[in-house]
């Protein structure tokens, strides 16, 4: 079962983002599992490199959009232009036709311009002007957000950030890694010189195989009773929906598929529990500040397994 | 123990805050205000405490408040003992005991007392709302006790969960209910510390006396008539007889325990009936007349009443029997026939002229005086009304011949007055005439404005014969019942007036319902106890096989409860079951197992616990997880799984 694809492309973007094992399987899984990931972290962690590489290593298109506050749709969408020659309109798409999307610093744009990516992301396709086309396969957005602390920014309300399978956090590299990286060569060029270990077509298999991965009635029950208790719970605003329940279940699917796993064990929906609740469960006192990992590990503490 | 000294958190004070107060707060009309208005600053206190997190106040501080919450109950009942000093100090120390909430045992300790509070309540009242009330604040109250040992819960899941647990304990509560051995006396047996004043008819009658009582539509008692109720005119509730008589009211004149048994003879059909008597603070009983039988704890006064040795000052039930066609003193000794000639020196002129003129018409033929004051009577167009005129000093007088309107007091006065003076042998009979059956539940209510006076005159060779004057004037007092007789426009109390029907049809139903309750819930006692447990074939029953009932049921109660949650319980995967007795197994010596950690989770910590083991830890692990977790296990595994566990040996 285990995927010797799977295996080097981990090793290949472990080489290039160093000491961040746990979130680039949480983002390779993320993608196994046909959904989109958020980042929330400080600029300058290695949010664009994880991008690039995973791009690059997958074999996929990838292009990168900026998000300002004077944003439009249309520069995400793409814009028809009238050509003088063939006296017509033409389309020219807009960055969003690629097959992976950087959308860097997505709460930095209006909400109009954000719910014009959010629609691409959940329905893949995207209507201009009439006209429906369709956006590549497979199709991946990776955004990134600033902490919404900081000045200048529009937080995505909590429905559109549940169109993100995970949200998951870099976060500074610790002393060994970052030792390394600055004593190593340069990173931008790596990833330049890094050949796809798949292609497009390959992918959608391994798509394919996560979503085939088998989860017992017992592991079924155990999803069940995570998201029962997050509604009872007096810890948070509103509980998991069943929306979020099948994201679990789908990415402890893919994460147990790059365990090498047929199965899903209850540690998979640990493991990838933090990253699925991160941002859909709102705490009732948030006052105090505590980690999506603190709440995760409470979480598991109080449901035994069934 | 820890969990007894855990601190108490903010959720769990707001908890008691509420609880406290739901116990509280309905004792507040039966204590003093000033105890009411420092309990409420106590409370006020804790709610500030947690609100604001402050500090609980010193101990010194609440050894002062203790010491003079005590005296203040003290020097208000000069007293700590019975029952509302009692219930003061208890709530005295519940408001103190909220100031210092320090640990978990405080908050059972308080818990407990809003318990006691609770049934407190019982002590002064127990109506069907003071029971809904308190079963409420049972059930925040087994909420607040949840909370005290968990608070996670919201406070609608603990709310939830009491109620389930009360609920699972109600066939319980109903089983000690039925078959727990009954003392003898009322359940709420302990002495009033006053007694309130109550309606009903008095020891005298003076003119607007009993019209009084007509504006009351209080209930005086119930009956439950074995067979058919009897015609309504003949439903005479013997009261107060009343032989003196001053010239302007009537009283009763009664000797004690004058017969030992019935002095009559039985004659024509019994009527046999089951009386519930409200407590009306007077001695007597009433009963149909003439009464059969005494009711347990009286005696017969030497005028035929049933009269209690002691006030009844609760409600009492007994069985009766009554001969409608009896004569009673026969052979009537000759000072109550003295007694019942009497008359003040003067007064009523011609009242007495009138009857001067009968006696020397008739002589001594005491039936044909009778014959002509009941045609005088009729004669005299005879006024029944709510609101007659007031009159001067000669009373009878006054209503014969000139104003002739009255209510039944008018007519039985001057129907004895005018007897007498012709020199019949008469008397005032106090009582209540009538009632209405309530549909509901078939039993005969007689209220106060069913209050009556009518009157016995002593012939020779028939005794005592009742003569109702009133029914002479206005014969539909008795054929249907008072309001059909006064007047139209007079005012009625609520309940005796023909119109709004559906609100008497609830007022029924309420009726109905409450009776219910006094006879089956208040009234339980061991006699009816004993004759209900008969009806279901126990026999004789005695406390020894009372209790043997009482275990044997609660056994099958416990059984079905039993039975029943193991069905809605999930069967547990023997996979599971196994995987729990080797993490039990492993315990011993390894780490034990979190039930919430995964298997692998688990094996890779008890392989790092005991290296020498984590090859046998990691196979039982790894074919656990392929039955529970795998996809489709192969055949046999199951029986892999249990032999490997049974060999292994941490």
């Amino acid at each position: 079962m285990r995927s010797p694809e799977l295996d080097a492309i981990l090793a290949d973007i472990n080489r290039i983002i160093l000491g961040k094992d746990r979130p680039i399987r949480l983002a390779l899984a993320c993608l196994l599992a046909r959904g989109h990931l958020l980042i929330e972290d400080l600029p300058g962690v290695g949010k664009t490199t994880l991008a690039h590489v995973l791009a690059r290593v997958l074999g996929l298109e990838f292009q990168r959009i900026q998000f300002t506050s004077d944003m439009l749709p249309a520069d995400i969408i793409g814009v028809s232009i009238f050509d003088r020659d063939t006296g017509a309109f033409h389309f020219h798409p807009g960055p969003v036709f690629t097959q992976v999307v950087l959308a860097d610093e997505i709460n930095r744009a209006t909400p109009k311009a954000q719910s014009a990516l959010l629609e691409a992301m959940e329905e893949r396709q995207v209507t201009a002007e009439g006209k429906t086309r369709p956006l590549p396969e497979p199709f991946f957005v990776i955004a990134t957000q600033n902490p919404t602390y900081q000045i200048g920014t529009f937080p995505l309300p909590e429905s559109q950030l549940d169109r993100f399978l995970l949200k998951i956090e870099l976060g500074y590299p610790d002393p060994a890694a970052e030792r390394e990286l600055l004593a190593g060569a340069d990173r931008r060029q790596m990833v330049a010189d890094l050949l796809p270990r798949i292609n497009p077509q390959q992918l959608l298999a391994l798509q394919q195989m996560a979503r085939a991965v088998h989860a017992a009635p017992a592991l079924i029950d155990y999803v069940q009773a995570i998201a029962v208790h997050t509604r009872a719970s007096p810890q948070w605003h509103s509980g998991l929906s069943p929306r979020a329940a099948l994201a679990l279940l789908a990415v402890a699917r893919a994460w147990a598929l790059l365990d090498g796993r047929d199965h899903v064990l209850p540690e998979d929906v640990q493991a990838v529990l933090p990253g699925v609740i991160a941002h859909r469960l709102r705490p009732v006192d948030e006052g105090t500040k505590v980690g999506a990992g603190d709440t995760a590990n409470r979480l598991i503490e109080a449901v035994p397994l069934p | 123990m820890a969990r007894i000294n855990r601190p108490v958190s903010r959720r769990q004070s707001w908890w008691l805050l509420a609880t406290a107060l739901a116990a509280f707060l309905p004792l507040t009309q039966q204590l003093p205000l000033w105890l009411s208005l420092a309990a409420g600053a106590a409370f006020a206190w804790r709610g500030l405490l947690t609100w604001r997190q402050w500090r609980l106040p010193p101990r010194w501080l609440l050894i002062i408040l203790v010491v003079a919450g005590t005296a203040g109950v003290f020097y208000q009942y000069r007293s700590l003992v019975g029952r509302t000093p009692g219930v003061a100090l208890l709530a005295v120390f519940l408001a103190l005991k909220l100031l210092e909430l320090r640990a978990a045992r405080d908050a059972v300790a308080t818990v407990l007392l809003c318990y006691f509070l609770v049934l407190a309540q019982f002590l002064f009242t127990q109506t069907i709302p003071t029971a809904l009330l308190a079963a409420l604040t049972v059930i925040v109250t087994t909420a607040t006790l949840i909370a005290a040992n968990d608070d996670r819960p919201s406070p609608v899941q603990q709310l939830r969960r009491a109620g389930l647990m009360l609920a699972q304990a109600l066939p319980f509560m109903l089983l000690l209910f039925v078959l727990f051995p009954r003392v003898q006396g009322p359940l709420w047996g302990i002495p009033q510390d006053r007694f309130s004043a109550v309606s009903g008819l008095s020891d005298s009658m003076s003119p607007g006396s009993i019209a009084q009582l007509s504006q009351s539509d209080a209930i005086a008692f119930r009956v439950r008539f074995k067979g058919d109720v009897p015609a309504q005119s003949q439903l005479y509730w013997r009261g107060p007889v009343m032989p003196a008589f001053d010239g302007r009211s009537w009283r009763v004149t009664q000797t004690l325990g004058a017969y030992p048994q019935i002095p009559y003879e039985e004659k024509g059909a019994p009527v046999d009936y089951e009386l519930t008597l409200e407590p009306h603070g007077k001695f007597w009983l009433f009963a149909l007349e003439l009464p059969g039988n005494l009711p347990p704890e009286s005696a017969l006064t030497s005028d035929f009443q049933p009269i209690s040795r002691q006030p009844v000052r609760a409600r009492m039930r007994y069985d009766q029997r009554a001969w409608p066609d009896a004569h009673a003193g026969l052979r009537e000794s000759p000072r109550i026939l003295r007694d019942a000639l009497a008359l003040p020196g003067s007064g009523n002129p011609r009242a007495r002229a009138l009857a001067e003129s009968w006696r020397s018409k008739h002589g001594s033929d005491t039936a044909a005086i009778l014959a002509t004051a009941e045609q005088f009577f009729l004669s005299q167009l005879l006024l029944y009304t709510l609101n007659p005129p007031l009159l001067g000093p000669d009373v009878v007088d006054e209503f014969l011949f000139d104003t002739k309107r009255g209510f039944c007091e008018h007519f039985a006065s001057s129907f004895v007055f005018a007897l007498r003076a012709a020199g019949v042998p008469a008397r005032v009979v106090a009582g209540y005439q009538g009632g209405e059956v309530n549909p509901v539940d078939g039993y005969l209510v007689v209220r106060q404005y069913d209050a009556h006076a009518w009157t016995e005159a002593w012939i020779e060779g028939r005794g005592w014969v009742r003569i109702d004057p009133t029914a002479i004037s206005a014969p539909r007092r008795i054929s249907s019942n008072f309001t059909a007789a006064v007047p139209a426009g007079e005012p009625l109390p609520f309940l005796a007036r023909g119109d709004l029907a559906w609100l008497k049809e609830l007022r029924h139903r309420f009726d109905a319902v409450t009776n219910g309750w006094n006879q089956w819930v208040l009234g339980y006692t061991p006699q009816r106890q004993k004759d209900f447990l008969q009806s279901l074939g126990l026999g004789e029953p005695d406390w020894r096989s009372m209790t043997a009932a009482l275990a044997a049921l609660c056994g099958i109660v416990l059984l079905g409860l039993t039975a029943w949650i193991l069905r809605h319980r999930a069967r547990t995967d023997p996979a599971l079951a196994a995987w729990k007795r080797f993490t039990a197994r492993l315990a011993k010596r390894g780490p034990a197992w979190q039930p919430w950690e995964g298997p692998q989770a688990y094996a890779a910590r008890a392989a790092a616990a005991l290296p020498e083991r984590a090859e046998a830890i990691q196979r039982i692990t790894d074919t656990y997880i392929r039955l529970r977790y795998g996809a489709g296990p192969a055949p046999g595994e199951l029986q892999r799984l249990k032999t490997l566990i049974a060999a292994f040996r941490p």
